[in-house]
């Protein structure tokens, strides 16, 4: 039998990760949070989750940063929002989500071939070459890199979906596709400008 | 007047029956539309996971043009609208946004503005054109069409600027408008799981279930939905949903191509034939007539 303690001594908290969230745009007033669980009522995916989003709230603000960034629940989020719209202290629960599913990717804390990076990554690249997305291309590549063996699996639905017309292989793309590159760097030189 | 219709890449894509059936909406009731001018992807909810800022500028682009073509904007996706709505929310509230989005435009020589109203088809078809406008236009009745009117979460939440965030009536009266019998749907602004299936599908099949089992439960024979997402979950996935039904089948479509056929738009030109769960057989059971 393995023991391991599972209580954690105050000193192994992360002060900075405390602070972080409550600065983060949403998390203003995650101090205030009650933890009455109206998040984690209503929402539709907590039954999936490790840490439901009301313990989420309270490890995040007492600075269990590993708990949360390992966290299956910040990927289990699809941001519909009933969370938020519930909360009786205003906090902005869904978009702290995005902001902890930012701060994994930046920290690597997520498993080996996990699609949500991937097509996070493929998503933007697409975005900053075409100004658009062309849907079957971002499968296509997010599979590729992630369960290629599904991608082979799916031909009979793709082959489906395309002949329905669903499935444009004729890349979409804007006029003046140089104004998105040049816009994607002009917020990171701003970014960096004013230290956000 | 006329307004700046923004698709959005799903509506080029796998949601291209709902800019056909919504376009043949607008014009069999005078809604003057024009594309807007090289729009670019909003960002979606994808961006925001990787990089928020740019993600606001990216949607700030389109507000920008829209503002220089001094329309407001009218985009049928959810995420479009919410993503669209939200940036205009955070550019107000956060100085810092406010920055990084007017300066990162002004490099690409636009100006954002705050001006353009973001709006949604469904109210502007209930607020500008009208319940009785809509009725008097009708030549194929749905005849008592059981409609599970599904909502999905972006176009109410978190901004519900038009209709209650948790239970929404807009599409329900539209319909209904149309001739529809609208069945009661508690559902109707439950998640479908969003990219879900794509990303953890045993989890994304579960929530796709919840929702046709539940329609089907009630006596739906259609279950509408308002965004290309909710659409592709419930129609492509229908067969691999896991419910506790024996077998679920009930075409999904777009309020839009519903509309549409009771305005008498002809099948074809409003795409229902691209739905991978047939939706003849049901027009043919009610008698409803189409071209």
């Amino acid at each position: 039998m393995e023991l391991k303690r599972i209580i954690k001594f105050e000193a192994e908290r992360d002060p900075e990760f405390s602070r972080w969230i409550s600065h983060t745009v949403g998390g203003e007033n995650i101090r205030h949070c009650l933890q009455c669980g109206l998040c984690s009522g209503n929402c539709p995916l907590s039954l999936y989750m490790d840490y439901t989003p009301r313990r989420l709230m309270h490890l995040s603000r007492e600075g269990f940063k590993e708990e949360v960034l390992r966290s299956s629940s910040i990927w289990l989020c699809t941001t519909c929002y009933n969370c938020m719209v519930q909360c009786p202290k205003g906090i902005n629960i869904t978009h702290l989500m995005y902001a902890l599913k930012q701060r994994a990717i930046e920290e690597k804390l997520y498993p080996k071939h996990f699609a949500i990076p991937v097509m996070a990554r493929q998503f933007s690249r697409m975005v900053r070459k075409s100004g658009r997305i062309t849907e079957s291309w971002l499968i296509v590549r997010v599979f590729m890199r992630t369960a290629f063996w599904r991608l082979l699996g799916m031909s009979h639905l793709g082959l489906k979906l395309f002949r329905a017309g669903r499935l444009g292989l004729k890349p979409e793309k804007i006029e003046r596709r140089a104004e998105i590159a040049t816009l994607l760097d002009s917020v990171t030189a701003v970014k960096k400008e004013l230290a956000l | 007047m006329t307004y700046a219709y923004y698709p959005g890449c799903s509506l080029k894509g796998t949601g291209r029956a709902y800019e056909e059936s919504l376009l043949a909406v607008f014009r069999a009731l005078n809604v003057d539309v024009r594309e807007l001018e090289d729009w670019n992807c909003c960002g979606a909810t994808t961006y925001m996971s990787v990089d928020e800022l740019a993600s606001y500028a990216l949607a700030g682009r389109n507000l920008a043009l829209a503002a220089r073509e001094n329309k407001d904007i009218v985009a049928p996706c959810a995420a479009c609208y919410l993503v669209l709505n939200k940036t205009q929310h955070y550019v107000h509230d956060y100085p810092d946004i406010k920055t990084v989005v007017e300066r990162s435009l002004a490099s690409i020589g636009l100006t954002y503005s705050d001006k353009v109203h973001v709006r949604h088809p469904l109210e502007i078809l209930l607020n500008e054109v009208g319940l009785q406008a809509i009725s008097a236009r009708v030549k194929s009745p749905l005849k008592g069409l059981k409609v599970a009117p599904y909502y999905g979460c972006q176009i109410v939440r978190p901004y519900a600027t038009f209709d209650d965030q948790l239970n929404p009536t807009s599409m329900d009266r539209l319909l209904e408008a149309c001739g529809a019998k609208i069945v009661q749907y508690p559902l109707k602004t439950r998640c479908c799981g969003g990219s879900q299936k794509g990303t953890l599908p045993e989890v994304g099949l579960d929530l796709i279930g919840y929702l046709l089992a539940e329609a089907q439960k009630r006596g739906a024979e259609v279950v509408a939905t308002v965004c290309p997402l909710c659409q592709f979950n419930l129609d492509v996935f229908q067969k691999e949903a896991r419910t506790d039904q024996k077998s679920v089948s009930i075409p999904v479509l777009y309020f839009s191509q519903l509309m549409a056929l009771a305005l008498g738009a002809p099948a074809n030109a409003i795409g229902l034939q691209r739905s991978l769960v047939p939706v003849t057989p049901i027009l043919a059971k009610k008698e409803i007539a189409y071209a």
